[in-house]
């Protein structure tokens, strides 16, 4: 029984994770139709500076994380500006090849800087401890993952449902032209939430350095999982983004542990049983 | 475009072998003679060449985008390889039951990717492939799992013909593979049916307007594309004795949506010309530098959708249209 509720964790920490990778790919596709397969890839940027932030500047591993959120964004903004912006009216194949290519690139850049092998990062201690919660051991990072996973979806679900931005948001996703009829700068909410989308990548890339390791194939190895949450959450929703990455995030740690011979099969077979149900994804809005 | 032209003529432009594709035939052939020593290369060369088609025919005629296609390569691979172990090794045999497979596969799949916007395409494809490879990695009694599938015997050629150590069967065979597939496909896409697919590329929406069954279209051109992409695969599973997963993984997937690509879409010499440029390239630098060779795909990738749109196709379209003018 206590098996069952450690693995849970782990699977809602897992889905937290997934959920911070995914949030901004899922609102780029909603918003800007833009299939980016270079998400994993900022993930993956993002985690490498946190590492020689932490590892070779000495900084705490707490105060590297804004400075990721920041320079990701940052990166993100500035190539939505220059390059990503003009493809949004090109095909879907396009922009594949696109982000593929940047993705190969930024694999490459990394092998070629820090070399294939795994790196790690160093967590104050007092964040790995175990905390004992009703009586369970539960790994304090797990916790602090849940939390912090926690904070940004309801940040985010503020932003979004609340705010005068969150609404000139949701209006583009619904209908960019009448948006714009209306007097929103559309170009501008572009820039934001790429900026935001990518930042959050980053960060979520760092924070699962503890969990999930890092070397240069990480920009292509959460990309399924990433892809099928956003297309199982519909893309440009917040909640579904959430309940998506939590409901695979627990389904793959709970299938890893009791029954490993089954693999990922559970996952895939998952995805493409609700794609084939609901091609928009359960909570779909367009796309 | 090329195809265009191809309606009116004799027997051999109905078929495809004119211009350019004589020369890239001609060229073929003399690649035998010109590097002996290589010919295992070219081998896989002529494979990637009808994989390439086989994807051509799906995305730059039919206009689906397909991030899984390796999916139907290794089918045909380990169709191949699995049959060659029970004891029917004659290549030719396994050829056929290799495009049945892989093509009954993609018919069985047709429902759920003529559906669906270009998202949901990528997807579906990608989770299809994921979960073929993780039911052949999981299925070692029948594949090998991670091991592969090594350790099996294939039949003389026509039973004539044993497959040698040099690999010059092998060559015969592969590029007797390609020719065929060609001149098979280059029928097809001349075709009325052929014709259809364009349009429905163009666009999806108003095809039906004029009485084209999208939907059954599509389905006919991703099992066909299957069936071929499988044949690639049983030629390489037999030419190299040798099934593995990697003939499955993403990584191929998404090669071949760049060679087709770079090639030029829609366009089989270009295509053709593009696989095995891009073949010839990944021998020579990947063994080179792996990792250089991998940013420098990126960049090109990149690129391609900026400039020198069309590919290798579109060049030699602009080549001939500056000779002739």
């Amino acid at each position: 029984m206590s098996n069952l509720i450690t693995v849970t964790v782990d699977g809602i920490a897992y889905g937290m994770l997934l959920f911070l990778f995914a949030v901004g790919l899922s609102v780029t596709l909603g918003l800007m139709r833009f299939i980016n397969l270079a998400h994993g890839a900022f993930a993956m940027g993002g985690a490498y500076l946190a590492v020689v932030l932490v590892n070779s500047g000495g900084l705490p591993f707490l105060l590297a994380l804004p400075l990721v959120f920041i320079a990701t964004g940052a990166v993100g903004a500035v190539m939505e500006r220059s390059v990503i912006r003009h493809l949004y009216d090109r095909g879907a194949l396009q922009q594949v090849l696109f982000s593929i290519g940047l993705a190969f690139a930024l694999s490459a850049i990394a092998t070629i800087v820090f070399g294939p092998q795994q790196q790690g990062v160093q967590i104050p201690s007092w964040l790995l401890g175990r905390i004992s919660i009703f009586g369970l051991q539960i790994s304090g990072y797990r916790v602090f993952l849940v939390v912090s996973g926690a904070v940004t979806a309801a940040a985010l679900a503020y932003l979004f449902d609340y705010t005068l931005f969150g609404a000139r948001i949701r209006a583009a996703v619904d209908n960019r032209v009448a948006a714009e009829g209306i007097g929103i700068k559309v170009d501008r909410l572009f820039v934001t939430t790429f900026a935001i989308g990518s930042a959050l990548a980053g960060v979520g890339g760092a924070l699962s350095i503890e969990m999930l390791g890092l070397d240069p194939t990480f920009a292509f190895k959460y990309l399924t999982m990433l892809l099928m949450i956003v297309a199982i959450g519909g893309a440009g929703s917040i909640e579904g983004s959430l309940l998506a990455a939590l409901f695979l995030g627990v389904v793959d740690a709970l299938f890893k542990y009791f029954l490993p011979e089954a693999g990922s099969f559970v996952i895939f077979g998952v995805l493409v049983a609700v794609l084939v149900v609901r091609p928009n994804g359960l909570r779909g809005r367009t796309a | 475009m090329s195809t265009s032209s191809a309606t009116q003529g004799g027997f051999y432009s109905r078929i495809g072998i004119q211009g350019v594709t004589l020369v890239l035939f001609a060229g073929s052939i003399a690649s035998y003679f010109l590097f002996p020593e290589h010919l295992a290369l070219l081998t896989q060369l002529f494979v990637l060449m009808v994989f390439a088609l086989s994807y051509d025919l799906l995305q730059g005629h039919g206009g689906i985008v397909s991030l899984g296609h390796a999916a139907f390569f290794g089918l045909g691979a380990y169709a191949a390889a699995i049959l060659a172990r029970t004891g029917y090794n004659d290549p030719l045999l396994g050829l056929v039951f290799a495009a049945i497979v892989s093509a009954l596969v993609a018919l069985v799949l047709t429902p759920i990717i003529v559906r669906g916007n270009d998202f949901t395409r990528l997807l579906v494809t990608l989770g299809v492939a994921s979960l073929v490879y993780e039911a052949a990695n999981r299925m070692r009694w029948l594949t090998g799992g991670a091991d592969g599938l090594p350790d099996f015997e294939i039949a003389p050629l026509l039973g004539l013909y044993r497959f040698d150590f040099e690999g010059r069967t092998a060559f015969i065979y592969s590029f007797a593979v390609f020719a065929l597939t060609y001149m098979f496909l280059w029928r097809v896409v001349t075709s009325p049916f052929g014709l259809a697919l364009r349009g429905i590329r163009e666009n999806a929406r108003r095809m039906p307007a004029i009485g084209s069954p999208v939907r059954r279209h599509l389905a006919v051109a991703y099992t066909l594309s299957g069936g071929v992409a499988g044949i690639a695969g049983a030629v390489l599973a037999q030419t190299s004795r040798f099934a593995s997963l990697d003939m499955l993984g993403f990584d191929r997937s998404a090669e071949i949506m760049m060679v087709a690509t770079l090639g030029g879409s829609g366009h089989m010499v270009g295509v053709s010309v593009g696989a095995a440029a891009f073949g010839w390239l990944k021998d020579v630098l990947s063994t080179v530098s792996p990792k250089y060779w991998q940013l420098g795909l990126g960049i090109v990738l990149m690129l391609s959708v900026f400039v020198a749109r069309g590919g290798i196709g579109s060049l030699l379209d602009r080549l001939r249209f500056r000779r002739s003018a």
